[in-house]
């Protein structure tokens, strides 16, 4: 299988996985995010399924140093917790919470033609890219 | 605490969750790379030439919608609720798209592959975006005025 082939399929399968799941409705991630009202869990059974079929690919992908089509594995991050990480998993868990909207979900909700998603997809497009930008700057 | 029985769907959730794994598994197995949709998003907004597997994923992720909605019964397919207005939602997609990349990281990179990596940095940023996004929902539905 050629290497563009497995990538679109690793796509494909992943959105199938947001949309059966349901993650792909934002009232969903929010009645996850509301434990102090009626809190749908579901998004903790999504993680939980998700992390114990991945614990036994990473596990795999440990052993090797190369990737089965090729190309190097991707090494563990050897970086310590530090501030960027945290204020900006704090943001985007703000951006999160406001609408419901993650980037996969956001992107599949945009594909479908879904209104709403146009407006949070540009806008975060627009974030992305002053990351670079301050980034390349400092 | 109490459950949401009416909206709690454990078996779509558990199966979709597997999904997502099988997902991230293909990809990190075959061709070496992290499914985190945040990184493979902004890696196409800064110059470099890696560029073709993330437009080969992304063409497969936007694929999903079509395919889904041929495979899955009529009565799974069911819209989107999005009460969020349109600057609300502008506002939510700049904190995620300036957060993720400061972050390193979304709900797919951290949450999933991190966690699965058992990575110490992908922990605290999971527990750091749930809290925020607890907090957040906490002050819009429960916090009067």
């Amino acid at each position: 299988m050629p290497a563009r082939a497995s990538e679109f399929l690793a796509g494909l399968i992943f959105g199938i996985g947001l949309l059966l799941s349901g993650m792909t409705d934002p009232a969903k991630v929010l009645g996850f995010l509301d434990i102090f009202g009626a809190w749908d869990p579901s998004l903790a059974l999504v993680m939980g399924g998700a992390i114990g079929v991945g614990l036994i690919g990473f596990g795999l992908a440990r052993r090797r140093t190369h990737a089965l089509l090729g190309g190097p594995m991707p090494l563990p991050a050897t970086r310590p917790v530090d501030g960027r990480l945290i204020l900006g998993s704090l943001l985007f868990g703000a951006g999160w919470g406001l609408a419901g909207f993650c980037p996969g979900p956001a992107l599949v909700n945009l594909a479908a033609g879904e209104p709403a998603a146009l407006p949070f997809v540009a806008a975060m497009l627009a974030g992305m890219a002053l990351h670079a930008l301050l980034d390349r700057r400092g | 605490m109490s459950i949401d029985w009416t909206h709690f769907t454990p078996w779509s959730a558990l199966a979709g969750g597997v999904l997502i794994g099988l997902a991230a598994t293909l990809l990190v197995l075959c061709n070496g790379r992290i499914l985190g949709i945040s990184g493979i998003v902004g890696g196409l907004l800064r110059p470099g030439n890696d560029r073709g597997w993330r437009i080969a994923f992304l063409l497969g992720l936007f694929s999903a919608p079509f395919v889904y909605a041929a495979l899955a019964p009529a009565d799974r397919v069911a819209a989107p609720v999005i009460d969020a207005g349109w600057g609300t939602l502008a506002l939510a997609g700049l904190l995620v798209g300036y957060g993720t990349r400061l972050g390193s990281g979304c709900t797919s990179g951290h949450g999933v592959c991190g966690l699965s990596r058992r990575s110490p940095r992908s922990l605290a940023a999971t527990l750091a975006f749930i809290g925020a996004g607890v907090a957040v929902v906490f002050v819009v539905r429960h916090v009067p005025g």
